[in-house]
């Protein structure tokens, strides 16, 4: 059992420990802030921080999803659906492989960011890279289709102009 | 009484007023910037820079609020509750000296509403009425924690005054004197402040003035673990902004008070050494009133977010068995020294 000692006068008197209360928080007052002002200033993700998902391009800006359905069958949230199609003739330069996902969708209500989809897709077309799903008033639009997913096209002309 | 008297004391008024009223909605800003503070936040800082314009956004919500007075409440008195609480916090500055005499044009200006010469009487009695707003707000809600809270507020108050005006005699001992004016103008300089001889009763003062402003860790009245929210629960809109309103400028009033009485009011070190005209003087001497005053108001805040509340029964026994006593060992212990003083020093 814990021996309690009767308080001896200094202790009695409160005013010692309010005084070493007091220098406690004037010293809090003064310290660095702890608070990160947020929509001015965000704080930066961690490396593997698994965030939005990206779907990617090859080196010649097309689809490398090929519709296999590996993501969808891995996710353990079953957050992504997909409607495959073949690719036409012309097509070449949009997908990379002869079937191509003409719809790609992920609930990101129902999402857990676990990444089995990026670590399932035989082709690299998938990564949890982007910020976090920010929030929205409806369910519907967390349902994010290719618009929403697809990588921008990267514009070597653009890259190309730069450097010279 | 000439009408130029009459403008002056006017005018002298509405800047007090004012001033009062601004500095205790800025207090509230400055509260929470203090607490943020402490607990390695940044508070407030959304509305304008700095969040200045914070207290004007929380006025204008306390406006738009809706307003609800409870069906079984006493309808007259739920209203006179928040209505005295803040007048009787207002009126308590008129007898503060806020600074010397100010010469305008060949007029010399008292920068006091009213010298009543038995000033501390006053504020005295105004504090004491300022526990009826509480009172009786918390009695017209109709409410049991209302009605505890404002229990509590009516006992804490009348225990606290006691030993508030026992360490205001021990003061009266050493100023032979009842006005604040005077008591202000015998603190010349630095060495003449009454802190310096009467430290005690500046404890036993200050105590009584955090629980006569219901402040923590006094805060009994307003107890939200256990209270809800004590005598204001059932307010609700600007009634409840009236009451959080007038604890603030409570809190002004008796952050003044002190300095007045214990740390030279308008006085500051070296005064008339500076070769000054007494104007500047007096300006300095106001702007030195004030700087003392929000020294005070951080104080209380700094307190605040330092130490835990009170146990009922711990707040009684410090109020009853400590303080008292100790306020009446000060004034025996005062009087022996002035008689000491009297006999061998002079």
């Amino acid at each position: 059992m814990l021996e309690q000692k009767p308080m001896n006068f200094w202790e009695r008197i409160y005013l010692p420990a309010i005084l070493k209360g007091m220098k406690v928080t004037i010293r809090h007052f003064f310290k660095k802030k702890a608070t990160v002002s947020y929509p001015e200033v965000a704080r930066p993700y961690s490396k593997n921080y698994r965030g939005m998902h990206s779907l990617k391009r090859d080196e010649a800006g097309r689809e490398r999803c090929t519709a296999c359905g590996l993501c969808a069958l891995s996710c353990p949230a079953e957050a992504i659906t997909m409607i495959a199609a073949e690719r036409k003739k012309g097509e070449e330069h949009l997908y990379r492989e002869e079937k191509y996902a003409a719809v790609y969708e992920i609930n990101m209500l129902r999402c857990i960011f676990c990444g089995l989809c990026e670590e399932a897709c035989p082709k690299e077309a998938i990564y949890l890279d982007g910020p976090h799903v920010p929030a929205d008033y409806l369910r519907k639009d967390f349902i994010y289709g290719k618009d929403k997913l697809l990588e921008e096209k990267f514009d070597f002309k653009l890259v190309d102009q730069l450097e010279q | 009484m000439e009408t130029a008297f009459i403008v002056e004391k006017f005018v002298l008024i509405t800047i007090v007023f004012v001033l009062t009223l601004v500095i205790a909605m800025y207090s509230t800003l400055a509260e929470r910037k203090v607490a943020g503070f402490m607990q390695d936040r940044k508070g407030p800082d959304r509305a304008g820079p700095f969040g200045i314009l914070q207290p004007l956004a929380d006025g204008g919500k306390f406006f738009f609020k809706e307003e609800i007075i409870p069906a079984g409440a006493h309808k007259a008195l739920f209203i006179a509750g928040p209505t005295l609480a803040i007048i009787t916090a207002c009126i308590s500055s008129a007898v503060i000296p806020w600074g010397q005499e100010l010469t305008l044009g060949g007029r010399t200006i008292s920068l006091q509403v009213a010298d009543v010469n038995v000033g501390i009487l006053y504020i005295f009695g105004v504090v004491a009425l300022g526990v009826y707003g509480i009172m009786l707000g918390g009695w017209a809600s109709n409410n049991k924690f209302s009605l505890m809270g404002a229990i509590r507020a009516a006992s804490q108050s009348i225990s606290y005054e006691i030993a508030m005006g026992l360490s205001i005699i021990s003061l009266i001992m050493v100023t032979q004197s009842l006005s604040l004016g005077e008591i202000v103008a015998q603190q010349t300089g630095f060495i003449h402040w009454n802190i310096w001889v009467q430290p005690l009763g500046f404890l036993v003062f200050m105590t009584c003035a955090f629980a006569e402003c219901n402040r923590v860790p006094f805060d009994l009245p307003e107890c939200e673990t256990e209270l809800v929210g004590g005598y204001h629960t059932e307010y609700s809109s600007m009634k409840l902004g009236l009451y959080m309103f007038s604890e603030y400028i409570n809190m002004f009033v008796s952050s003044a008070v002190m300095s007045a009485l214990y740390f030279g009011g308008y006085n500051f070190p070296f005064m008339h050494d500076l070769g000054l005209s007494p104007n500047w003087i007096t300006s300095l001497g106001v702007l030195a009133f004030f700087l003392k005053i929000f020294a005070f108001i951080f104080f209380f805040m700094w307190i605040r977010w330092t130490l835990p509340r009170f146990r009922y029964d711990q707040l009684m026994n410090l109020g009853w068995k400590i303080l008292i006593p100790l306020a009446i060992a000060n004034i025996v212990l005062t009087g022996i020294i002035t008689i000491i003083s009297d006999v061998y020093f002079k």
